[in-house]
């Protein structure tokens, strides 16, 4: 079987598909790519299934090789990608050779970068996914030097798309839209009281969710002490803790939470929020509800 | 309080219901509706049932107003929460299953915040954590957690304003009605009360939890147990 080794995983390398959804009654939520849409065009650019699992590897320095002539491609945050040490591009297919070292620098923007290798990777699933779970500890664990990994085969001879145009992350201040949540009723001010203030990634965001600092919001008056029980809470839901600064839940979220859910980001804005950097300024624009 | 049916986004539909037997009773009603193949529930890809409220989420937001409507259906031939009486519920339950003995150290950090909270002595939280079997009300949070309830209503303590970055494994904690045991280290806002070595999740183990619906928890002061002085 052909594979591929680690030979440095970088600071956190872990493989992501697009998780186990189906399995929140046990307490087990989705997990899957932190960047769905970047994760997808990696498999889409080497013709995998969207399903396929790829290398998630934050901040860059994933060194890897290959044993076997296979396509390769690198998405989202855009980490300088070199090939046998000669520079090599973002977003578009590298056909490797047997021994080929892939490297990937550090990225000028975003958080997360993908790599896609024809075939995915293929680990015995857990729960019918290969990512892995920040918080559950389910799937397989990140990535160590010198580990081998098997590739499964290539279902296309062809691939569609040789190079895709996308928007790369920036370290601009990200905007992303917000729907109103289960409880938006409970934030005074509603959904302009989030997106009237600046609010800045905290450096103690992770997979599980991105924690915000900025002017902490109030609650509506008349929900000031209450507790709320704890309900069944999504990937890009806004929870607002009773200290006032919100926590936006990625991939690897709890299934349920106990703080009010007071708006959710669309999918696509989930995606931008993972690549964005702690530090980095976010701005949310109120959507109107979906329609009924 | 009536039953309502609330917007997540464009991930699914949170519906509130009356209490937690009102939820069981709907979460069971869609689950013979989806196992039947109603082709409109296979839009829903999880059902997360908790003490007020049923999320169900879908697997592309056009499938929202389908599954919106055929829901409105099932509230409406339910006769809304007034139909969805304790009753409905017993047979969705199974056997209730033995009683599970955790045993706790109560050396929690918010174990002294929780007495405050509760006008009670350290001693007299312990006391009042071991003296009633708990039951299993649901499960979520995180693979491995069960909300307990039906313990000593005195225990009743709002969760902490911020919540911790990360609470260690086997932490015993309080929060709202309901007890519960961090299977792993995650971030959580509940007051720490005490410690256990129990393993809460297991994959390697069938099943992997330790605690399911139906099961009765009796939480167990290893300082009395062990003739500590």
């Amino acid at each position: 079987m052909s594979t591929v080794t680690i030979v440095d995983p970088g600071p956190l390398s872990t493989l992501q598909d697009l998780g186990r959804p189906g399995w929140a009654h046990l307490g087990v939520s989705a997990s899957g790519a932190a960047d769905r849409g970047a994760h997808a065009l990696a498999n889409r650019l080497v013709g995998n299934p969207p399903e396929a699992a790829t290398i998630e590897a934050l901040f860059g320095g994933l060194t890897l090789r290959v044993d076997t002539a296979v396509t390769a491609a690198v998405t989202g945050a855009p980490a300088p990608v070199r090939v046998n040490d000669r520079p090599a591009d973002h977003h578009t297919t590298l056909p490797l050779q047997p021994g080929d070292v892939l490297l990937l620098g550090v990225p000028d923007a975003g958080l997360r970068s993908y790599v896609a290798l024809a075939g995915g990777i293929v680990v015995p699933p857990v729960l019918g996914s290969r990512a892995w779970d920040s918080l559950a500890r389910l799937g397989p664990a990140p990535l160590s030097a010198g580990q081998v990994l098997p590739l499964g085969a290539s279902v296309v001879d062809a691939v569609g798309v040789g190079h895709a145009p996308v928007r790369l992350p920036t370290l601009e201040p990200v905007t992303v839209g917000v729907w109103p949540g289960p409880r938006t009723d409970w934030l005074a001010g509603g959904l302009h009281a989030l997106a009237e203030r600046e609010w800045r990634v905290s450096v103690d965001s992770d997979r599980i969710g991105v924690r915000l600092d900025g002017t902490p919001l109030r609650r509506a008056s008349a929900h000031e002490g209450a507790e709320l029980p704890s309900e069944g809470v999504v990937r890009g839901a806004v929870q607002l803790p009773a200290g006032g600064l919100p926590v936006v839940f990625g991939s690897d979220h709890p299934v349920t939470g106990g703080y009010p859910v007071v708006a959710v980001l669309p999918a696509p804005d989930a995606d931008l929020l993972a690549q964005a950097r702690p530090g980095q300024a976010v701005r949310f624009t109120p959507r109107r509800g979906p329609s009924r | 309080m009536t039953t309502r049916v609330l917007p997540v986004g464009e991930a699914g539909w949170l519906v509130e219901l009356p209490d937690l037997e009102a939820v069981w009773a709907l979460d069971a009603t869609l689950g013979v509706l989806a196992s039947d193949g109603a082709e409109v529930w296979h839009a829903v890809v999880d059902r997360v049932p908790t003490a007020r409220t049923l999320l169900l989420t879908v697997d592309s937001p056009a499938d929202l107003p389908g599954v919106r409507r055929a829901l409105d259906d099932v509230l409406a031939a339910l006769g809304c929460a007034a139909a969805i009486t304790p009753g409905t519920v017993r047979a969705t339950q199974g056997v209730p299953g033995a009683i599970v003995e955790i045993a706790v150290t109560y050396d929690g950090p918010d174990l002294d915040e929780v007495a405050r909270l509760t006008g009670l002595t350290p001693a007299e939280v312990v006391a009042a954590h071991t003296a009633h079997p708990w039951r299993v009300g649901f499960t979520g949070f995180a693979p491995g957690f069960a909300y307990l309830v039906g313990g000593d209503p005195r225990l009743t303590v709002p969760r902490r304003s911020t919540p911790r970055p990360s609470v260690p494994a086997g932490s015993v904690a309080l929060a709202g009605e309901y007890a519960g045991i961090y299977p792993r280290a995650s971030p959580g806002g509940w007051q720490v009360i005490g410690h256990t070595d129990a393993v809460l999740w297991d994959v390697d183990r069938t099943p992997p939890a330790l605690l399911r619906r139906g099961a009765g928890v009796r939480f167990i002061d290893t300082a009395l147990h062990e003739g500590r002085p």
